[in-house]
């Protein structure tokens, strides 16, 4: 069977999920990959939101924001941004690819740049392979 | 008194400080003597494991363990203590969260045994001699536990009832817990974390909080800091935002960063993270290549994240690149 990567989208509610939202009603095709999980902004997405979802099994995770200086709450996308570089190192020295977890910033109207970035993203998770926990790559040395 | 409390402490992997932390009790120890007999203390008293062995279920009322689970001993006699105790405490960071042992989840078995038997530093090992499982001598087969790949905590191998904080936990919350079980007053709900506070370290720290703003991060002896102001507005890493409350931000008073021994605040499921997210929000750039500057100066992650909690954390441990895992 091929491998088909799951991925955890965080789009955040003013910009990204309209944006993906309008990629949807414009009929764009792009890959059923990301599994959107609304959040109110970037800034809300908490690493151990990522954390978590990697380690209940998804392969990447998308986190979507306004572009900067676009936030809704004026700072949330720039807080999410520092998050983000600091998680890249994080996981990083987990032994787990930074390239796992992608920062992207789609505005409403940018419909066919979340189809892109969602083709884009699919096509660099499918490239790494299923993600395995350091946990279960212990347990099956 | 016939019905004397029946009590029993035992330490896994763990640095003896949980043991110190016991004693430190002072005087009240005598009081503890009164009103409960302490069957097994390996540190302190000559019961064996075929003494525990022989109890019945249930036998001990309380059994504080200390220290984490790296190897089939510490995990053999968190079960059999289970098994005979009506509550089992997990004491200190170490039987919770992992503690300083599980930075070794950083290796794994060989890379431990590499460090601590190989020719580094002080040990002269031409043979590389390590501790195996089954030895033949002429007198017969020798046997030693075996050492673990990743050091567990405490409620990964066995039902847990409470949970005492702390690397180590101070000796008043640690007398309130054992003057709560001497008088028989009621214990709160199964699973509680008992002898600390619900908040963080920084709602107990006695520091100044301005507006957090950083540009540069220090260790703490590069630089000459203000001991009346919040360490993390100084640069200097602090793991307090992230940290249970109950120590009463001793290391805070004594001029030292907090390192994150109480483990996670409460709610909170991987301390690291939460850390991370704190740390991340005070940097004062809004500027990608300027904030990976900074964060580059962040010596360790891992390190300062997760010091006293990778065993609970969401990864748990640290990824060994397949070459690495079959060098020896
Ligand atoms: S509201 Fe969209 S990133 Fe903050």
């Amino acid at each position: 069977m091929t491998f088909e990567p799951k991925i955890v989208g965080f789009l955040c509610n003013w910009c990204s999920y309209t944006g993906a939202d309008l990629a949807g009603t414009a009929r764009m095709k792009y890959p059923p990959n990301v599994r959107v999980i609304r959040v109110m902004c970037s800034g809300r997405v908490d690493p151990t939101f990522v954390l978590k979802a990697l380690e209940s099994g998804a392969d990447g995770v998308l986190i979507c924001g306004c572009h900067p200086g676009d936030c809704h709450y004026q700072e949330g996308n720039y807080k999410a941004m520092r998050r983000y570089l600091l998680l890249e190192r994080l996981l990083a020295d987990f032994g787990i690819e930074p390239e796992r977890v992608k920062l992207e910033w789609v505005s409403a109207s940018e419909g066919e740049r979340y189809a892109q970035v969602v083709k884009e993203f699919t096509e660099q998770i499918r490239e790494l392979g299923p993600f395995v926990s350091p946990m279960k790559a212990m347990a099956s040395k | 008194m016939a019905d004397k409390l029946k009590l029993a402490f035992y330490w896994a992997a763990s640095c003896g400080g949980c043991e110190m932390a016991v004693l430190e009790i002072h005087e009240k120890i005598l009081t503890l003597a009164e009103y409960a007999d302490i069957l097994f203390w390996p540190v302190a008293i000559d019961a064996k494991y075929k003494d525990v062995e022989a109890m019945p279920d249930k036998h001990i009322d309380v059994c504080l363990y200390n220290g984490a689970v790296r190897t089939s001993e510490a995990e053999h006699i968190a079960k059999l203590l289970r098994q005979k105790s009506k509550v089992l405490v997990a004491y200190g960071s170490c039987a919770i969260e992992g503690g300083i042992p599980a930075l070794a989840n950083m290796s794994n078995r060989e890379g431990v045994f590499k460090r601590a038997y190989g020719n580094e530093y002080s040990t002269d090992n031409p043979q590389y001699v390590t501790p195996q499982t089954k030895t033949k001598v002429k007198e017969g087969e020798l046997e030693l536990p075996e050492f673990y790949d990743t050091v567990y905590t405490l409620a990964d191998v066995v039902d847990v009832d409470y949970f005492i904080p702390g690397c180590p936990p101070v000796p008043e919350q640690t007398w309130a817990v054992l003057e709560l079980i001497i008088e028989g007053k009621p214990l709160p709900p199964k699973g509680s974390y008992i002898g600390c506070g619900d908040k963080t370290v920084c709602d107990e720290c006695p520091r100044k909080k301005n507006v957090k703003k950083i540009t540069k991060f220090h260790r703490i002896y590069e630089v000459e800091h203000d001991p009346e102001i919040c360490f993390l507005e100084q640069g200097i890493f602090c793991a307090g935002p992230a940290t249970r409350s109950g120590c009463d931000a001793r290391c805070l008073r004594a001029n030292m960063p907090c390192r994150g021994c109480y483990g996670a605040a409460e709610g909170v499921i991987d301390q690291g993270a939460k850390m991370l997210s704190a740390l991340a929000s005070v940097i004062d750039s809004n500027d990608p290549e300027e904030v990976k500057k900074i964060i580059s100066e962040l010596p360790d992650t891992i390190g300062y994240f997760y010091r006293f909690s990778l065993s609970h954390s969401l990864m748990k441990r640290v990824k060994i690149p397949e070459e690495k895992k079959v060098a020896s």
